[in-house]
This record gives C-alpha cells, structure tokens and sequence, in this order.
C-alpha cells in the first residue's frame, strides 16, 4: 500500500528529534496564544514566520502547523472558563461550555474538548493522507486557465465565509488583489503603485501586511474599551468524564469531525464556520434542544471536534494545489517561499519527506496536545490572569524584530504602522480583513495566471468555459455567490454571525 | 440630515473604497494597458480598480437606504502610541542599534495603556529587550547590531 509506506516515511520524519521538539515547541506556543485571548494564530504566525527562515524547511513548517492547530486547543480553555473566545473558532464552545463551568463541570468541559479534538484530529489527518495524492495528481492536469477559476473558486467561498455585507467583502477581495499587485510587473519589469518607493518593488511585504492587519489592528481594537477579566475559577478539579459524559459525546464527536473535515476544505474560513455548523446540527438532532445554551454536552463536544478537524483539512488544498484555503494557509504558503519550496502540486513527489512529515506531525502534535494540556490546565489558567496591558507592548516588539528580520528593510515596518492603521479603520468600518489578505496573497497568482490563460488562447476569454474543468470550477464559484445572495440564505448567514458576536 | 437617516459607518466605507479605487485607476492611466490577448502591465489592475470603485458606489448608495450602528469607540490613545511603535524602531534600528532602539520601541508601546503605570513599563520594557536579545540575537543568530554608529563613541 502506497499510503501506508508515505505515512511510514512521514512518522520517520516527523518522529525525528529535532523535529519532535519544534511540533512540542509549535503546539505549546499555539496553546499559549490561543489561551490568550486578543493574539490569534494568523498574527503569531506571521511574528514567527521571519524566524523560522533559520531552521529546516520540514521543522519549520511542522512548528508553524502546530501553533495553529494548537491554537485551537487553547482557544476553548478561554472559552469555557472566561466565556470568551481565546481565538475566533471556540467562539461557540463559550455558549455551553461556560455554561457547564458553572455548573462545577468546568474539568469535565475541559476534557471533553480535548478529547472531541484529539479524535476529530486523528481522523482528519487520516482525510488529509488519503485526499492528497488523487488531489495532486488532478492538480498536475491545471493549465493557467484552471488556476485561475480555482482561485476565484477561494476568493468567492472567502467572501461567502466572512461576516457581514457581502458587497464589503467583494469590495475587500479586490483591494487585497490591487494591494497584491504592488511592485514590479513580472512581464515588462515597469514597477506599479510604488509611489516611486524603489523599496517596494518587489512588492508590499506580505508579513508587513498580515501582521498590520491582523496583529496591530486587533491590539487597536483591544484598547478600546480596557475591561478586567474575571476568571470563573482558579482551580480545576474533576478532569475525567463520566461514562454518561461519554455516551453524550460519541455520536456529537463523530458527526462534528465529518462536518468540520467537509467545510474545512472550502477556502474562506473553515475552522469558524465549521464550529457554527455543528453547533446547529446538533442543536437540531439532540432530544433535549432546551439544554443547548445551558450546559449541553454535545455543544461542546460538537462543534470542538469541527473546529479542530477544520483546522486540519485545510491543510488539503495548501498542500496539493498551493492555494491557501484561509489567511493561516497563506501564511504557510509564505513560509514555504521564504524555504525555497513552491506551493503546489508538484510538493507531494519532489519533496516526499516535507509533505508527509508535515501531515504525520499533525497526528503526533495532537497526541501531544491532549497529553499535555489536560496536566497543564493550571498553567495556562494562570497565564489568563496576566493583565493585557503587559501583553500587548511584548507582540509590539516581536512584530517589529520579527518583520524587520525578513529581509532588513525598514520600510517594512513603516508598512506594518501604515496597515495596522488601515486594517484597524476597515474593522471599524465593519469590514472583514480575511477577503482582503487572501486576496492580497492570490494578486499576483491571479493576473500571472489570468495574462498566461488569454495568451495561450491568443486573447480568447472563452477559454475559461470551453475547458472542463475550469468551466466545472466557475460554475462553483457562481453557485457559492447566488446562493450567498439568496434572500433566505442572506437571513440565515447574518442570523448565525450575529450570534457568534 | 434631518429627514433623511443614514448609515454613516457604510458611507465613509463607500466613500474611501471610491477614493481607493479612483487612486488605483488614476495610477494605472501612466501603465501601458495592452489588449485582451497581450494584456499589459495595467489592464488587470485597471479591472480591479472599477470593480472596487463600483462597489464603493453600491455601498454608498446602500447607505442612505438604512441606518446603522455608530462606528462605537476609537482607541485614539493607542493609535498615538502603538502605530509609532514599529516605525520608531525603523528609524533607529540602523542607528542605534538593536538593543536601545528595542528598549524604546516597547517604552512607547506601553503609554498605549492608561492602566500602565511608569515603573512597570520601564521594567517590563528592560525585561523584554533582555529576552530578545538573548533569544533572537545569541540564541537564533539573527544578524542585528547590537549597538549602532549612533551610540558608539
């Protein structure tokens, strides 16, 4: 069997002890961040990514994995015990898990997610294992002509994913791709949008933007209003479910893995929506629905193990086709520039041992989560009274050393005060920035590939629905659109993000 | 605006996408724009630029149509100190090296807080420029000078 010899030879690598200790080091910090609330994975990460340019492309790759599924992990701690999302996804696990905390059950609601995302882990990464050689190998058939309806495929299930007017999420879509588009044209050399800043001809750095727009501005938003947290409880006892407690979670569990593994791979925000699926799913299928908002299990049994298996499905298209399916995902697509490997179908049969350690590290770095944090819980029960006003002048530093060790060029940092200042006006405007950094990601993919299509059909824009499988693609893309646009689905959509804030 | 109720956080949204877009457009008219089958350096941006500036009119429009929310509080305080933050530490970092131009770049950051008391953030501002050079100048090598032209004698 061709898989179990890839799984073998990606165990040996991930199993590694060099690569052991950067998965611990990867999954500790994720946990650390996503217990804290106000840093997400996507800022940390994006600190970090300038850092790891010094260590092995596997290791790498393996860390930056694992602070964001680690970051998961961490995020529902917060939820349940101060009933605030540490990161946006475990936003639904607040409802009931804070719930049951009340209840003395905190210990419980605490193994429970642990658990629930242990089990929605292991399977995923078995999906992502089996999905990514018959993915590469369609992958391998794309001309110009597919990448680019593949990536309006992305661009358009971002905007359906993001909160709010879906006008302002298209207007961001293509913000990001103009921002994208800053630097030298690849074809003719003539620089574009510089402002006749020679620094910025090879283009904004994207590091500089997704720290500005996710780090800074999430600070800015943070300060607004400072409040003091109250933490429920300083000691959590009785960690170990009962075995009622786990008749409770099978079927939740198991139906929360299958729906998260699904919308983990639509590119837009798999993790969060993939939670809030679960959540209603059970909500509808459970016996006792008036326990839902009051402690019920299965709330958050469900949607932990969607959240977690999300997060790792969405590695699929990262790893076959080189398209990231969230700003994480573009984020490691950076990563994978900075190491000298290009994103993409031909990852899988030219660098075996990366592709494969990478999803064997998933499994092991999951193992190590649900060893570690259950032990832990104290540890990271005390960070959460760490006031933030210490925190955030720390990410401030980091973000400068960590954009600046990109490539030594001070107008980076300039880029990071300028985008922190305008992400924080745009999410004041209500205005979501997932679209705008994907976006800002695909620019340059987008029009390289859109200018190869219409040359290889010598200027004819029919290509694009003459060819199989870019027309297949296409219709997709309209399909997501025209139904995000259907008045029924619109109430829906705003129904369910209404009640994530 | 007595009668007429609008949404003011969607109108200033409509309104700088049009600003946005009209700048993109206005610097796409100085690139060669190309045709369909050759497309240029300018065709693809030049695109976008409509699109965005349509949809910045779609949102303006929309806004007289209902009211909205007020934009809610602005972290003034914190803009005046966190966005400085990064650029102070690219002006100096050349100058006067890794370790002041740090120290300085996390004292600024700190006043961003009206709970930060002086002595805390000098302390905590020691503390973390000690823990970055250990870590990201000895430990992982990053190639900063430690101390600039500007502080040597």
């Amino acid at each position: 069997m061709d898989l179990f010899s890839n799984l073998a030879l990606g165990f040996a690598t991930a199993a590694s002890p060099e690569n052991l200790l950067f998965c611990l080091i990867g999954v500790l910090l994720g946990t650390l961040i996503g217990v804290l609330p106000g840093i997400g994975a996507t800022a940390t990460i994006a600190m970090l990514l300038p850092i790891t340019f010094q260590l092995e492309p596997v290791s790498s790759l393996i860390m930056l994995a694992g602070i964001y599924y680690g970051a998961q992990y961490g995020g529902s701690t917060t939820a349940i015990l101060i009933n605030m999302p540490g990161e946006s996804s475990s936003a639904v696990t607040a409802i009931d898990g804070y719930q049951m905390a009340r209840k003395g059950r905190a210990g419980a609601a605490l193994s429970i997610a642990a658990l629930g995302s242990f089990f929605a882990g292991t399977v995923s990464t078995f999906l992502v294992a089996i999905f990514a050689l018959p993915l590469t190998a369609l992958a391998l058939k794309f001309g110009a002509a597919e990448y680019f309806s593949l990536m309006i495929v992305g661009l358009v299930s971002s905007i359906a994913l993001a909160h709010g007017s879906i006008v302002k999420a298209l207007a961001m879509v293509a913000l990001g791709l103009l921002l994208g588009l800053v630097g030298t044209d690849i074809y003719t050399g003539t620089p574009r949008f510089t402002l006749g800043i020679r620094e910025y001809a090879d283009g904004l750095n994207f590091v500089a933007v997704a720290v500005g727009v996710f780090g800074v501005a999430e600070i800015l938003r943070n300060l607004e209003g400072e409040k003091t947290r109250t933490l429920l409880m300083a000691k959590v006892s009785g960690l170990l479910p009962t075995r009622d407690d786990f008749k409770q979670m099978m079927w939740p569990v198991i139906r929360g893995t299958g729906i998260g593994s699904a919308l983990g791979i639509l590119p837009g925000g798999g993790a969060i929506l993939a939670a809030f699926a679960s959540y209603t799913v059970e909500k509808r299928l459970s016996k006792h629905p008036e326990e839902f908002g009051h402690g019920a299990i299965a709330g958050v049994a469900g949607p932990e193990s969607a959240n977690n298996a999300g997060a790792q499905t969405s590695f699929i298209p990262l790893l076959t086709l080189g398209i990231p399916a969230n700003p994480v995902m573009a984020l490691m697509v950076g990563a994978m520039i900075i190491q000298g490997i290009v994103p993409g179908p031909n990852v899988a049969s030219e660098q075996p041992a990366l592709f494969w350690g990478i999803i064997a590290s998933m499994w092991i770095g999951n193992l190590m989560l649900v060893v570690l944090n259950l032990p832990l819980i104290g540890l990271w029960v005390k960070l959460l009274t760490i006031p933030y006003y210490v925190l955030f002048p720390i990410i401030m530093a980091f973000c400068s050393i960590g954009v600046y060790s990109v490539n030594s060029n001070v107008y980076d940092l300039y880029a990071v005060a300028f985008f922190g200042l305008a992400g924080y006006a745009l999410v004041k405007l209500r205005c979501e920035p997932a679209p705008l950094l994907l976006g800002f990601v695909l620019g340059p993919l987008l029009e390289e590939n859109l200018r190869r299509a219409m040359i290889l059909s010598r200027g004819d824009a029919t290509t694009f629905v003459t060819r199989p499988i870019s027309a297949f693609l296409l219709l997709i893309a309209l399909a997501v659109l025209v139904v995000v646009f259907l008045p029924s689905v619109k109430k829906k959509r705003e129904a369910v993000f209404t009640e994530e804030d | 605006m007595k009668s007429l109720s609008f949404d003011t956080t969607n109108a200033l949204c409509g309104a700088l996408f049009i600003g946005l877009g009209g700048f993109f457009i206005y610097q796409c008219f100085s690139l060669d724009l190309g045709t369909a089958f050759k497309m240029g350096p300018g065709y693809f941006p030049l695109v976008l630029a409509l699109i965005l500036t349509l949809l910045g009119i779609v949102i303006l429009v929309q806004s007289t149509r209902v009211e909205g929310e007020p934009i809610g509080p602005v972290a003034w305080r914190g803009m005046l100190f966190i966005l400085p933050a990064p650029i102070f530490f690219g002006l100096t970092v050349r100058g006067l090296g890794f370790v002041p131009s740090l120290f300085f770049t996390a004292l600024i950051a700190c006043f961003a807080s009206q709970k930060m008391k002086p002595l805390t953030a000098i302390a905590l501002s020691v503390a973390l420029t000690i823990f970055s050079v250990a870590v990201f100048s000895y430990a992982l090598g990053l190639p900063f000078e430690r101390f600039g032209p500007w502080v040597r004698m």
